[in-house]
């Protein structure tokens, strides 16, 4: 374990019995876990070889509010609302309608039986920023819907940091009963000065017959080292649908462990990236089916400018038992500068016949005949490649959960080829 | 001066890769005149539309071309529009994404041009033209039959009003009420804006609708023969052999854009 990660910090975090006796547990077994390296699979083409932990702090208490980060008015409108600045439990609130049907968020160690969920969708942390998260994450959040409700509204949680040179392990628990209608929107945002590893854990546990749609906006300033896993546990008949807006950061992963364990279980994930200057953009997604009847289809588009890179690595595994399997993979990129490069990998893991997979990935500029096509009409050359950068994400945009999930990502895209436009013609900066 | 519009090509030559495909073009084109140009499958129809768009992968090898007295060679593809010059694709590309009105809104602001009447414009010109509103708000040619595409090349040349425009076939792929429409329209704009015209043509099917001032028979990458409208029709009897003679014996090149094979390489090598 990093020298920084001192046991003590983790001691005086706040939580139930269980929960101390948990982080303890973890902290001892600590010294035994190999920090990542590029020689593994799952981090090949990574930046992990470039972080030195050494230089992050694990928190022991809550940093004072500097600046205010949320307008509260925007949360008007959703059946709840939760603020984790920098793993802390900051704000919560629950609209009328969704209190009264049971819904519930707040600490998971406030819980009755929040032992009994905590990990249970995750049960072994895959890697070091696992165990860390488990062992330094100070409050972790649980939101709990119960069987047959339907929320309409979405449930948001944002997720900030404004804590400097700190390493932070901010953690969400969702539970979707059975037969529930839930849509949980994660917004990580950062204040923009700030150089700090943020590594968030979600478990999200989708029960028969319900459908969750997630969303996590990761909006954060460019200091940031941001390594996210997330998990979803689909049971019989149940639909999650999960979708990544990949825009800040200056190393940030995503992995999504997906795993279709109920009969007719269905998952459909998307994910929309952008990359500008020296930024990375790491998913490692694992579409797991192993359960019969079940489908997942997977679509993440990007587009990378400068000296960007992105990693898109996804394994699509059927057990052997998961007869009729539909799963599909598709990963594209597009290469705005000759410097830029994308990493597309699929891989397939079949152990079964019956089953329908197909995965593809592309990697290319921007389309020379439609590029053509645009400028004969008289659009100037920059502007048809930012109409055609725009028309490439539609596609994903039109799968956001939220309206509002879709109308920020069009924004921060067209800003981003604003942005592109103005290095190319100065003065159109004015 | 009315004698400085013109649309000038002379001794245009152009390869694409090792393959010299225009050998030597010489062509005026004024306002509201239409010249035909016609010739057998390999000529150099296609190529002459590409380079006069500046569509990559066609290189100028010789000659000049000038658009009222701009050097048109000199710009970028947007830049030769800007200038005044429209080409209808023969394969309209689809742009999966883009909508109609945002294209020729980005064209009319990179013009310093009002964007403002863009979507009345397209509104009355896709009545004129026949062309479905609804299709309107479809991204640019996606889903379209390949006749509504070219109805819709002929409905955003209407809106950008051009000064030339050079239709590489526009008449394949149409039926006959479509063909009707769209010369009417090519037509109208030769007599209403003064549009010049370079309509490229296997068939002189269309010529009895869109009337040319001159029929030029291009073969081997030149203008082979020059006449009126009568040209066309004896082409319609005597075929390019008639007219070309044993010239049209003689094997084709490759027109494909991208490396083609070299005809003229040694085959013992």
């Amino acid at each position: 374990m990093p020298n920084a990660f001192n046991p003590s910090v983790s001691a005086a975090l706040p939580g139930p019995a269980w929960l101390v006796d948990l982080r303890r547990e973890v902290v001892e077994g600590i010294g035994d876990v190999a920090p990542p390296s590029t020689d593994e699979e799952v981090w090949r083409y990574s930046r992990i070889g470039d972080l030195d932990l050494d230089r992050f702090q694990p928190l022991a208490t809550q940093t004072p509010l500097v600046e205010p980060f949320m307008d509260p008015a925007a949360t008007d409108a959703n059946a709840a609302t939760a603020v984790l600045r920098n793993g802390w439990l900051e704000e919560f609130s629950i609209s009328e309608e969704a209190a009264a049907l049971g819904v519930t968020v707040g600490r998971i160690g406030d819980l009755g039986d929040g032992a009994d969920y905590f990990a249970s969708v995750l049960t072994t942390p895959v890697d070091l920023f696992g165990h860390l998260n488990r062992a330094f994450g100070p409050e972790p959040l649980a939101v709990m819907v119960p069987d047959g409700v339907r929320l309409d509204a979405p449930i948001v949680v944002l997720v900030h940091t404004d804590a400097d040179s700190a390493a932070l392990f901010p953690r969400l628990f969702v539970r979707c009963g059975v037969d529930t209608d839930v849509t949980v929107v994660e917004h990580h945002t950062s204040s923009s000065d700030v150089v700090s590893v943020v590594a968030p854990v979600l478990e999200a546990q989708v029960e028969a017959d319900a459908r969750l749609r997630h969303a996590l906006v990761q909006d954060l300033g460019t200091g940031l080292w941001n390594l996210v896993h997330q998990a979803f546990r689909v049971d019989q008949n149940a639909t999650v649908e999960t979708f990544v807006a990949g825009l800040g950061g200056c190393y940030a992963r995503t992995r999504t462990d997906c795993r279709l364990v109920g009969r007719g279980a269905e998952a459909r994930l998307t994910a929309a990236y952008y990359g500008e200057q020296d930024q990375v953009h790491d998913f490692r997604t694992f579409q797991e089916h192993a359960a019969p009847d079940t489908t997942s289809e997977l679509l993440f588009k990007g587009a990378l400018d400068g000296t960007s890179r992105s990693v898109y690595s996804g394994l699509i595994r059927v057990d052997p038992e998961a007869v009729r399997t539909r799963a599909y993979q598709t990963n594209r990129n597009i290469k705005l500068s000759a410097d830029a490069w994308a990493h597309s990998v699929p891989n397939l893991e079949i152990e079964t016949d019956d089953v329908v997979c197909s995965h593809a990935s592309t990697v290319s500029p921007v389309d020379e005949d439609q590029l053509f096509y645009l400028e004969s009409r008289g659009v100037p050359t920059t502007i048809a490649e930012r109409l055609l950068v725009e028309g490439f994400f539609d596609e994903v945009i039109s799968r956001a959960p939220t309206e509002a999930v879709g109308l920020l990502l069009r924004a921060a895209l067209v800003e981003r080829l604003d942005r592109r436009l103005r290095n190319f013609r100065p003065e159109a900066a004015a | 001066m009315s004698s400085d519009r013109v649309l000038c090509i002379e001794g245009l030559c152009a390869r694409v890769g090792d393959t010299h495909i225009l050998a030597g073009i010489d062509l005026e084109v004024r306002p509201g005149e239409v010249h035909a140009i016609m010739g057998p499958n390999g000529s150099g129809k296609s190529t002459l539309s590409h380079v006069l768009m500046g569509r990559p992968g066609y290189e100028v090898t010789a000659g000049t071309v000038t658009l009222d007295g701009t050097d048109l060679l000199a710009l970028a593809p947007w830049e030769r529009a800007q200038a005044g010059l429209f080409l209808a694709l023969q394969h309209p590309t689809e742009v999966p994404g883009v909508s109609l009105e945002s294209m020729l809104v980005e064209a009319a602001v990179a013009g310093g041009r009002d964007p403002d009447g863009i979507r009345a414009a397209l509104v009355v010109e896709a009545e004129r033209i026949g062309f479905d509103e609804k299709f309107l708000d479809r991204p640019v040619n996606v889903d379209l039959s390949g006749g509504e595409k070219k109805r819709n090349e002929a409905l955003q040349m209407s809106v950008i009003r051009p000064s030339y425009a050079v239709l590489d076939e526009i008449d394949s792929g149409l039926d006959v009420d479509a063909l009707a429409a769209v010369a009417r329209r090519v037509q109208d704009a030769t007599d209403e804006t003064g549009l010049g015209v370079i309509v490229i043509t296997h068939f002189s099917r269309l010529l009895e609708v869109l009337e040319p001032d001159r029929v030029h028979v291009l073969s081997h990458g030149r203008i082979h023969t020059s006449g009126g409208p009568e040209l066309a029709e004896q082409l319609e009897a005597e075929g390019y052999t008639g007219i070309l003679g044993e010239a049209v014996d003689v094997p084709e090149v490759a027109v494909e854009l991208g490396p083609g094979p070299d005809p003229f390489a040694d085959p013992l090598g």
